[in-house]
């Protein structure tokens, strides 16, 4: 009696036991391509080809997705969108310090790659066929995704800079020509102020991207690193370019001549929609994020324009990028060969590439598309008709020369967002935001291990 | 310990026959087999984790260097660490606002339950208590659109006078717009801790109050207070753990925050910053075992300051 009591106890121990090891199980299997990876938010079309596991957020993924899934029969993708941005890098990150969980493929931007280079997370692609699509791409494009001779993903959208701004706002309060140079800008900004206008533009702390790409166009180079010299950095956060952008700036916000919030709120969309902004210095990739949120529709339809970035020097331009992406094969893949033909051939095909420059989600680096009359003589509904490819994105992208990233950069964007939200509140200067910032960031690559040049 | 009993019990009174403390025994393993799932759940996720965090802060790792033995070095990092001192200071200063401010609330809205009957009791007491049955990161999401310049009805009530409101999550007022959250959040579940002791109170001892001509108010802070004291002294022990691991209002509140809300924010936020988006887990170990040990430090002050009361765990 008692021994059956003492069984009856412990049976649903047991079988608690039974099954957490059947839940490990699953789990462990998850992030390969061993086992079919599971609630994919896409369709699968070739139930029996094997499953490679893809991280992405692109707005139009579904469409890409089916488009891969449909012309392929020996390779599927699943995909599920793992957050915007840094979300989706901390889950990587989490996943790489666990040594499991990863997806096959993800997608990362050109300034996280080199910070999962350095800890082995992604597989080079040279030896699974990267070099078929290189005629694809400009040698600046390339360039951010190698390092040497190896390939770390492949290349997909970039995000060249312009001035969006908003036509009604400046018929309304004269301003014939959108500004050339920063000096105009700023006495536009204050043109408009005085006759009772709203902000020209935002100094918002979460984009430090942006920051960090007008910080290069005025001739700063924050980092020299390369991955053959894994020890050595150069860090120059305190040059006096860097310090002129961040005091620009600073001051803009200080007079009230731009705003000082975030971007991608909702409190912001709601001001781009509303007319809260005259301009927006942004990427070609951003009117179709900003469409998706409800901007330029109804009464602001054909009501935003675009114009070049506007310059330190009107004579020597430079042209500077934000975001853009690139697909990545992660080292956690159990298939390296199926996850690389993924990534080098998703959103790679035509209908694909059509559907993100047409929507405005993605501003093509395939030279394909690039060189296309299609493309470049494409009248844009969002900009009102303007052919701002040929005009103003396909000049601003040929014009740009890469750039060199720290392999800290989510760090690094913390620390500078810290900085501007300290600047927007008064309680910094742009010098001194960027003299601390030098030091804090020299000291975290110290305590990284790094010798710092 | 369910075993000692009858063992001692044994050997202070005349021999015992064998087969009765094998039963006692028998007793004892059942006893052990009852508490078996909490005590296997318990270890595999709170003791086994704790481990391995420990094991963590005893290691470094960095990305130009790899994973070397650091012993207590980022322990003696941590507390010279400015982000983890910020946090720490803001916690602490948060801590002396926020819990007297929910203790009085709470108290003050169980006496006068405890007076009033009726259906306006039983529905005031359910609205009060309302706001604790809402997840908290519901709670701060609501308030992060309450609080909205472009959609909050603070705004929108401003305006209508012509004014502007301030924005209560700027960094001048971060600290007051939390303050709120958390006070709306919590002061319902104190209150119904509170409300429950007093009506554990025996009617009889208000009664002889009555007679010695106490006054309602007199009864209310001069017999009913006293005698939830535990009660009291409960909920500050909870509200201080509480707060000093401050966590998912601001981390929720965070996006729209216009940065004030930084990533060492506070101590919980700082080493959930450095786990998952700098990927140092030992660093962000020893960053969670030295709160700990403030926590522990702050609880054993709180108990020591009020031993004589003696009504708490004792």
């Amino acid at each position: 009696m008692r021994f059956r009591t003492t069984l009856s106890l412990m049976a649903p121990v047991v079988l608690a036991l039974g099954l957490a090891a059947c839940g490990g199980g699953d789990d462990s299997s998850g992030g390969g391509t061993a086992a079919k990876p599971t609630n994919c938010t896409n369709k699968i079309v070739h139930e029996d080809a094997k499953r490679v596991l893809v991280w992405a957020w692109y707005p139009n993924m579904a469409k890409v997705v089916d488009n891969f899934n449909n012309q392929h029969t020996d390779v599927q993708v699943c995909w599920t969108n793992a957050g915007q941005g840094q979300p989706e890098y901390a889950k990587f990150q989490t996943a790489i310090s666990a040594k499991k969980g990863a997806p096959d493929v993800i997608m990362l931007e050109a300034d996280q790659l080199v910070g999962f280079e350095i800890q082995d997370a992604l597989v080079d692609l040279a030896p699974y066929g990267a070099s078929s699509v290189r005629q694809n791409f400009s040698d600046g494009a390339w360039k951010d995704v190698s390092q040497g001779d190896k390939v770390f993903a492949a290349p997909v959208d970039g995000g060249p800079m312009a001035l969006i701004y908003r036509t009604d706002v400046f018929a309304k309060y004269g301003i014939k020509t959108p500004p050339k140079t920063w000096d105009e800008y700023a006495a536009d900004a204050k043109k408009v102020k005085d006759a009772g206008g709203p902000v020209f533009g935002d100094f918002g702390s979460n984009v430090p991207a942006v920051t960090t790409a007008l910080m290069i166009q005025k001739g700063a180079q924050p980092f020299v690193y390369d991955l053959a010299d894994k020890k050595n950095i150069t860090i120059k956060l305190d040059d006096q370019n860097t310090k002129d952008v961040l005091d620009y700036w600073g001051n803009l916000s200080k007079q009230g001549l731009v705003g000082k919030e975030d971007q991608f709120t909702t409190d912001y969309i709601a001001g781009m929609v509303g007319g809260k902004y005259a301009t927006y210095v942004s990427a070609a990739w951003a009117p179709g994020y900003l469409t998706g949120a409800g901007v330029g529709n109804g009464k602001d339809k054909g009501k935003f324009a675009v114009a070049p970035l506007p310059q330190w020097d009107t004579n020597s331009p430079v042209s500077v990028n934000w975001g853009g992406s690139a697909f990545a094969v992660t080292s956690q893949t159990s298939d390296k060969a199926a996850a690389a033909k993924v990534a080098l051939g998703l959103y790679a095909d035509d209908a694909s590439l059509a559907d993100g420059w047409k929507t405005q989600t993605i501003f093509p680096l395939n030279q394909n598309v690039l060189k296309s009359d299609e493309f470049l003589n494409a009248k844009i509904e969002f900009f009102n008709g303007q052919t701002v490819n040929k005009d103003i994105y396909v000049p601003a992208e040929n014009a740009y020369k890469g750039a060199v990233y720290s392999p800290f950069t989510v760090y690094y964007y913390a620390q500078l967002q810290a900085q501007i939200s300290k600047i927007n509140q008064g309680q910094t200067t742009g010098s001194q935001a960027a003299t601390d910032l030098h030091n804090q960031i020299v000291q975290y690559a110290k305590t990284q291990g790094f010798t710092v040049q | 310990m369910a075993v000692e009993t009858p063992v001692t019990a044994g050997t202070s009174s005349p021999p015992v026959p064998r087969p009765e403390r094998r039963g006692a025994r028998r007793r004892g393993a059942a006893g052990w087999l009852f508490i078996l799932p909490f005590l296997l759940v318990f270890a595999a996720f709170l003791v086994a984790p704790l481990v391995y965090a420990g094991y963590l802060s005893l290691w470094t790792k960095g990305l130009a260097t790899g994973t070397t033995f650091a012993g207590i070095d980022n322990y003696t990092r941590a507390f010279s660490d400015p982000s983890f001192r910020k946090g720490l200071w803001f916690v602490l200063r948060f801590s002396l606002v926020v819990i007297p401010l929910q203790i009085i609330v709470a108290l003050v809205a169980a006496l006068l339950l405890d007076e009033i009957t009726g259906r306006l009791a039983r529905f005031s007491r359910l609205t009060i208590f309302l706001p604790y049955a809402i997840p908290a990161v519901l709670g701060a999401l609501m308030w992060g659109f309450l609080y909205s310049p472009s959609f909050g009805p603070i705004e929108q009530i401003a305006s209508f006078f012509d004014v502007r409101a301030p924005f209560l999550l700027s960094q001048g007022n971060v600290y007051y717009g939390l303050l709120n959250v958390v006070t709306w959040q919590w002061s319902g579940y104190y209150m119904i801790i509170i409300y429950a002791a007093l009506k554990g109170i025996d009617s009889s001892i208000y009664e002889a109050a009555r007679i010695d001509g106490a006054s309602a108010r007199q009864i209310a802070v001069r017999v009913k207070v006293p005698m939830v004291g535990s009660a009291l002294a409960l909920i500050l022990v909870f509200s201080l753990i509480g707060t000093l691991q401050f966590f998912s209002e601001p981390q929720i509140l965070r996006p729209i925050a216009n940065g004030s809300i930084t990533p060492d924010f506070t101590p919980n936020i700082y080493a959930y910053e450095l786990a998952f988006n700098y990927a140092q887990f030992n660093y962000a170990s020893a960053i969670s075992f030295a709160l700990g040990f403030v926590v522990f430090v702050a609880v054993a002050i709180f108990m020591f300051v009020t031993r004589k009361r003696g009504s708490l765990f004792t």
